[in-house]
């Protein structure tokens, strides 16, 4: 409705002591409260080592479980607190960092602690590459969602493109028996979902979300059926795809710590990362970015103006299949072989990753890593024998989209013609 | 058109005004026939090739992108770039040029201002600067008065005055006969898509409704002098909020007696909506009193407010007035149809209500097929008489009217118009909110002046228009020696405002009336 300066000041002004900012101080401080005397009691005085390597030896960072999970705790509080008195705006966001790492922290610090005997460490440089590994193909299908909707098509399909990257890629790259070919093969699957899309949603003005639906489905019935007619029956033939490499970077992967958590990668996390520098410069900083923008938020203004909407949109869909192929065969062409819907639902938490990183890529990178460390997390607890089942955690993703579209973490606000078809005239 | 030519285009709603310039624009492909543009035929297939023309439009609803900067939103389309293939924005060459051409033209804008937090008058300057830095010859102007205060209306046409002196030509299209008659050098009438005629400005503005409408109309509203009786609405410190939580009626009081009409005048978006909604318990009363002929009515369901004799008629007809995918029968019978003789128990009886529609259709003069005919089939006049019908069936105590001509042609009008006066002459108190101050000036007997959520300013119908438009931008007499202190704190909030719009694009010799930008708050996108 009407939006104006003037008024918003106005509004500052009438909401008075409570402003969004306070609520969620104080809803930090007492998560960091609880959490100090929650897990403060829980854990046991034995050392919780966090160690700089692969596994238990070499250099660690150990606390004594108690009172590591009572200070992290306090940590937490105490930048809720600070955002309950009130700093300004500048400091909202690492504060809210600090009191998300602080409670995680003395999480931690409790189970780490209260792991058996001789498996109370948490090897850092395993966490920080399980982490990426698994963000992978939400950073990706993320990616590929940002292409999609900032040109106002929203893009539900991206189940659908990574399991069929995931499937072409393994199919192609077999054959060819070049991983080469199977990547490119992995993108234009990938492709394939979203040229479906374009058509239907641009074209026939099917609804998008609906479309978007029953693309997965289509993925999944079509992948599958392959799968057990002609992959399985002949796996060496069509399912052993060659695989990148892992693709140390010369000096860098000799940085402790880093270097084996982060430079010791394959092709696919390299690019993952060059895309999300390249998308954002280029949504930001290009003319394709603006003209995207603006056909994602007011298309009949780009129309006016003499952008094309419609081949503008075709463009940035398949661009973002092709994205979202390449991903998928992140998994084919490193990990695993094929098999039947393999992708089990990543698409839908790379979705949340994008409405969680609000449109943006690099806000997409932080919540896919978020979500990955979640995930590798769970894995981590359910190896020290943790009392948190890793079900827990598993809907971590889904919760934290719930409290960014709820608006709990600021104000999400997607492009405004997302989801709407254009029709001239 | 001649190059300098201002040439004004009217006609009434449907006409075909809009849709004839669409095609100029390249929005829509000419069945038949061709533009001529230097005597060479334009074949424009889409608004690039009418920009590359050397024609530029500004439309009825703002074709900005609301979270772009002003910068951004005048390269689109023509973006400054380097690097190549890449592509990169040259965003200070793009801010330069809107420096440039903003200080050429005298329409002062900040380039690095976000379009969203700009004022609407603001916002238009932009439009115009997005097609001045296309080099455009020809300037399209679709209805560009429509949303904005007299005095920034008066701005408006000293830029189009400047711009012809510079060799542009306009088209201006519009349906208010007083602007044409001031700025234009040749005017076309259309009507139902054909060109009904051409005057010259002196024509007078009788001849000219004449000729828009097909038939010689009365324009002013005749009417006796009212007779008011008691009070029937009181309304005392009324609070109400918006949407957002914004304060959008800070304690007004109004009293409406019977057998008058209350005018509220008032740019759009000062919170003249969600007064009416809060008094038709549409919108939560946040404090103050709403009072029916000494009945308490604030914080009644309104379908009581209803039944207690208000009639309504809302400010959007296609949301809040009728059902579209339902018939005129049905949608006359939308307030009554549970009540004897429409409905009883669980059945309707659809005879009662065709009966009725066959007694009321003729009587309120809606022209439709038939009764069965969906509402959404219909003309914008014709489905606005069908609410009036309907509302005005009910035995009233009050009558509340908000926009009730928006979007409806000049014949449809002056019926409406007819029918409110009717409703006052028997009685009713009536409230009557218009952003079209010709229409509050022709029907109210007094007027209230809305302002940022107050009541500013309470005046008679034969107060001077100029002084009225400066009610509506927020000037009263008092504020000028000693400023208030709740309006002191408007007044900087004006002053920001204004900042980011005109900001350092300022330039020496600023235009001759540095009006205050009137913060019109509305957002233009329906």
């Amino acid at each position: 409705m009407s939006t104006m300066a003037v008024e918003d000041v106005a509004v500052a002004v009438r909401t008075g002591f409570w402003t969004r900012d306070r609520k969620i101080g104080a809803g930090a401080l007492l998560l960091g409260l609880l959490a100090a005397g929650l897990f403060g009691s829980l854990a046991t005085g034995a050392d919780a080592r966090f160690t700089l390597s692969e596994d238990a030896g070499g250099a660690a960072l150990a606390v004594e479980g108690t009172f590591g999970a009572i200070l992290f705790g306090l940590v937490a509080a105490a930048a809720g607190a600070a955002l309950l008195a009130g700093l300004p705006k500048r400091w909202f966001v690492p504060l809210l960092g600090v009191a998300i790492v602080g409670v995680v922290l003395s999480f931690l610090c409790w189970q780490v602690s209260a792991a058996p005997t001789g498996q109370n460490f948490m090897p850092l440089v395993n966490i920080v590459r399980g982490t990426f590994i698994l963000a992978l193909p939400l950073i990706f299908g993320a990616l590929a969602g940002v292409l999609c909707e900032r040109s106002g098509v929203v893009n539900v399909a991206i189940e659908g493109q990574l399991l069929m990257g995931a499937f072409a890629g393994a199919l192609v790259g077999t054959i060819a028996a070049s991983a080469w070919v199977g990547l490119i093969a992995a993108a234009l699957g990938g492709a394939l979902i979203s040229l479906l899309l374009a058509v239907f949603t641009i074209r026939y003005l099917v609804d998008q979300v609906v479309m978007g639906i029953v693309l997965n489905l289509f993925a999944v019935g079509l992948t599958g059926f392959l799968y057990e007619r002609l992959m399985q029956p002949e796996a060496t033939k069509y399912n052993q795809p060659p695989r990148f490499e892992a693709w140390p970077i010369p000096v860098l992967s000799d940085i402790p710590v880093l270097g084996p958590a982060l430079f010791r990668g394959n092709i696919f996390l390299y690019l993952a990362l060059i895309l999300v520098v390249v998308i954002h410069v280029a949504l930001f900083r290009t003319r394709w970015g603006l003209r995207t923008r603006s056909v994602g938020e007011h298309p009949t203004a780009a129309d006016t103006l003499g952008v094309k909407v419609l081949a503008l949109r075709y463009r940035n869909v398949l661009l973002a299949g092709m994205v979202a192929g390449v991903g998928g065969a992140s998994y084919t062409l490193a990990l695993y072989t094929f098999s039947k819907n393999m992708i089990g639902g990543k698409g839908f938490i790379a979705l949340a990753a994008l409405i969680f990183g609000r449109w943006s890529p690099t806000g997409a990178l932080l919540a896919a890593l978020f979500f990955g460390f979640a995930d590798q997390l769970g894995t981590y607890l359910s190896a020290i024998d943790s009392s948190i089942p890793s079900e827990f955690l598993a809907m971590l993703p889904y919760l934290a989209t719930l409290l960014a579209v709820a608006g709990l973490v600021g104000k999400v606000r997607a492009p405004a013609a997302d989801g709407k078809p254009y029709i001239k005239g | 058109m001649e190059p300098g030519e201002i040439h004004a285009l009217l006609g009434e709603n449907g006409a075909g005004k809009s849709t004839l310039m669409n095609v100029l624009y390249g929005l829509l492909q000419p069945d038949e026939g061709e533009v001529l543009v230097d005597g060479r035929p334009l074949n424009a297939k889409g608004p690039g090739d009418a920009i590359a023309a050397g024609i530029g439009m500004v439309h009825q609803h703002f074709m900005l992108v609301p979270v772009f900067t002003v910068a951004e939103n005048v390269m689109l389309g023509a973006e400054q770039v380097r690097g190549g293939i890449a592509g990169f924005l040259d965003r200070r060459r793009a801010r330069r040029q809107v420096t440039e051409v903003s200080s050429r033209y005298n329409l002062r804008v900040d380039p690095d201002a976000v379009v969203e937090d700009l004022p609407v008058g603001v916002q238009q300057r932009v439009e115009i600067l997005k097609a001045l830095t296309r080099d455009v010859d020809l300037l399209i102007l679709d209805e560009p008065t429509a949303v904005l205060t007299p005095q920034e209306t008066e701005e408006l046409l000293g830029i189009m005055r400047s711009l012809k002196e510079s060799g542009k030509s306009i088209v201006f299209i519009t349906h208010k006969l007083k602007e044409v008659k001031a700025i234009a050098d040749r005017i076309t009438v259309i009507r139902r898509g054909r060109t009904v005629g051409t005057a010259s400005p002196s024509a007078s503005e009788d001849e000219l409704a004449a000729l828009m409408v097909g038939r010689t109309v009365n324009l002013t509203v005749e009417k006796a002098a009212a007779a008011p009786g008691e009070p029937v609405l009181e309304v005392a410190g009324l609070v109400v909020d918006d949407e957002r939580s914004v304060r959008a009626v800070d304690g007004v009081d109004l009293t409406v007696r019977a057998g008058e009409v209350l005018g509220i005048a008032g740019v759009q978006g000062n919170g003249q909506t969600e007064l009416i909604e809060a008094l038709m318990g549409l919108r939560p009363v946040l404090g103050g009193t709403v009072s029916l002929a000494g009945q308490r009515i604030d914080g009644w369901p309104t379908k009581r407010v209803l039944r207690a004799g208000v009639g309504y008629v809302p400010e959007d007809r296609s949301v809040d007035g009728l059902v579209k995918e339902f018939s005129v029968a049905e949608n006359l019978v939308l307030d009554i149809y549970d009540r004897p003789p429409f409905g009883s128990g669980l059945v309707l009886r659809p005879d009662a209500i065709t009966a009725s529609a066959r007694e009321r259709i003729p009587e309120f003069d809606v022209r439709t097929p038939s009764a069965e005919a969906a509402v959404g089939t219909l003309s914008g006049g014709n489905q606005q008489k069908v609410i009036i019908a309907r509302e005005m069936s009910r035995p009233l105590k009050l009558f509340v009217a908000a926009q009730p001509t928006r979007g409806v042609d000049v014949g449809s009008i002056e019926f409406i118009h007819r029918r409110i006066i009717h409703e006052r002459d028997i009685g009713t108190a009536v409230l009557l909110v218009s952003s079209e101050l010709d229409e509050v000036i022709g029907l109210a007997d007094r007027i209230a002046v809305m302002y940022r959520g107050r009541i500013i300013g309470m005046v008679g119908p034969d107060t001077p228009r100029e002084e009225i438009g400066l009610l509506m931008a927020g000037i009263t007499d008092a504020e000028q020696p000693g400023i208030t202190d709740a309006e002191q704190i408007d007044a900087e909030q004006t002053g920001a405002a204004d900042g980011s719009g005109a900001g350092s694009a300022a330039t020496p010799d600023g235009p001759a009336t540095p009006a205050p930008d009137v913060a019109g708050s509305e957002d233009n996108n329906p």
